[in-house]
């Protein structure tokens, strides 16, 4: 690991200016990322900020949003009552990644900024356009079983790999930051995480130093029908190779309107708008849920040992939504 | 740097580069070799120790980080010479073959039943609202909530017999006794 300056900060906005006034600072939270890649020099600050103690770990509940503290962990958040019982798809998602220890170690702030697992990125060895801008993607033509298929570009397939982000993008989060210059803002989360593109190391829409203060999860009835299905080589402990996050708002057998979000098969948490305009006055039967899962997958594109992934998305979808239907609300 | 840390009820100064791990300094500053590396990059579980009564991986975290933290280690579960009741169990139950991971074992399963004593879902939970009673839990249920923390001899299923063990007691009193596990939401 290379030498580094450990730095604390009183407020957001301290850490938010620290980060800023170096080119190679970097926040650190829970570490679950941060410290592992350090470790092996894929990551390299010569200043980290450690932002746990800003007093942005709280989670307000109202009746309109819940506001979550970026330093919330994982744990907290999964584990809150009010969570379970009005975004059950969220404490699915949480629950279904990494560990306990992890999952009390890890922020919300950290799982959304979570890097690819992607193991060509974790190779200083290896070519990848993400982690050295123009060296190239080893992934294109390597082992590839893990990678995505949606979102892809010819510089970089590697997978996002949170479970968390996939049940926030279809919950509507707003990801709330504030810079250095102490000006604050929001980002919906559909637009906070970037596609490859031609610019695989540009990944989120924050400027260097901006720092996330808190997400705010807007109010919605219908996400009491919803679920998080995760598809995986280990029945724990172990990343997506496809995952569904779905909300189903039904009158009767007929849907009002549905949700979809996909991990484990795209560079970005994705929303899969056009299959949920289709699902919108359909009966809720397998039939229709098949139609949109063609529908989401209709852009996918595999590389020599992805092409699984399509299929097994396609399942996955259709089980999720069948579930959330079943489920007795 | 400087840090104050609180191991085990001992209040520690300690003077570390910003590198270190909790796991380096637990072991090679203060001679805390019970806690043990394993893979050293977050996937085994082998380094468990308890944090403001939370079980985290402690080779992911920077000593530097700790300033201030109170830490348990499985050298502090023990009263003197009477084992905490995990520790019992794991004897109990032969729950362990080389014993390589054992430490972390039972400090996570510590928590984990203080875990489902305060009634937290875990990912195989059929209903995620609903509160979770320990004296139905499944092995499903244990495995799931230990599936942290490997071990390369397989002694799964004498571990999972000891959290049970522990799970059921009827004298839950003593299961927390000196970890003060404690589980926020």
């Amino acid at each position: 690991m290379n030498a580094f300056a450990f730095e604390r900060a009183a407020a957001a906005v301290d850490a938010a200016r620290a980060v800023a006034a170096r080119p190679g600072a970097l926040f650190l939270a829970g570490g679950t990322t941060l410290v592992d890649l350090m470790k092996v020099d894929v990551l390299t600050p010569d200043t980290v900020v450690d932002v746990r103690h800003l007093g942005l770990s709280n989670i307000d509940v109202s009746d309109d949003a819940i506001a979550v503290g970026a330093a919330v962990t994982n744990s907290q958040l999964a584990w809150h009552p009010v969570v379970r019982d009005r975004y059950p798809v969220l404490a699915e998602a949480i629950l279904s990644g990494a560990t306990t220890q992890i999952r009390n170690m890890a922020t919300v702030a950290g799982n959304i900024l979570q890097r690819t697992r992607c193991p060509y990125f974790r190779d200083v060895h290896a070519s990848c356009n993400r982690r050295q801008p123009g060296s190239g993607c080893d992934a294109l033509d390597g082992f590839n079983r893990g990678h995505a298929v949606l979102g892809v570009s010819d510089h970089c397939i590697a997978t996002h790999p949170s479970d968390m982000c996939v049940a926030m993008v279809i919950l509507d989060a707003d990801v709330y930051t504030v810079r250095p210059d102490g000006t604050t803002r929001s980002i919906p989360f559909r637009q906070f995480h970037l596609t490859p593109a031609d610019t695989p190391h540009v990944e989120v829409a924050l400027e260097h130093g901006e720092l996330i203060t808190h997400i705010i999860l807007p109010h919605l009835p219908a996400a009491r029908r919803s679920h998080y299905l995760k598809v995986r080589d280990r029945a724990s402990y172990e990343f997506a190779l496809a995952s569904a996050a779905v909300i189903l708002d039904l009158d009767g057998r007929t849907i009002r309107a549905a949700r979809l979000g996909l991990g484990g098969i795209a560079t970005k948490p994705w929303r899969a708008t056009e299959a949920e305009h289709l699902l919108a006055g359909r009966p809720a039967t397998d039939d229709t849920f098949r139609d949109a899962a063609e529908v989401a997958l209709a852009g996918a594109g595999a590389r020599e040992h992805s092409h699984f992934k399509i299929e097994l998305a396609k399942r996955t979808i259709v089980r999720a939504f069948a579930t959330a239907r079943d489920a007795n609300i | 740097m400087k840090i104050t840390i609180n191991v085990n009820n001992t209040v520690h100064e300690l003077l570390v580069d910003s590198r270190v791990t909790l796991l380096d300094a637990l072991r090679d500053v203060l001679g805390l070799t019970g806690t043990k590396k394993g893979c050293d990059q977050g996937a085994c579980g082998a380094c468990t120790v308890i944090i403001g009564g939370q079980r985290v991986l402690s080779c992911l975290t920077l000593a530097a980080g700790c300033d201030g933290q109170d830490v348990v280690t499985i050298e502090g579960l023990a009263t003197g010479d009477e084992l905490h009741p995990m520790q019992a169990a794991f004897l109990h139950c032969d729950g362990f073959q080389c014993g390589y991971c054992t430490p972390g074992q039972i400090l996570s399963a510590v928590c984990a039943v203080q875990e489902v004593h305060a009634g937290v879902p875990s990912h195989v939970t059929r209903d995620v609202r609903q509160t979770v009673n320990a004296a139905t839990l499944t092995d499903e249920e244990i495995r799931e909530r230990m599936s942290g923390n490997l071990c390369r001899c397989a002694a799964y299923p004498n571990i999972v017999a000891a959290v049970r063990q522990v799970l059921f007691s009827s004298d839950l009193s003593t299961v927390a006794h000196s970890a003060e596990v404690e589980v926020r939401s």
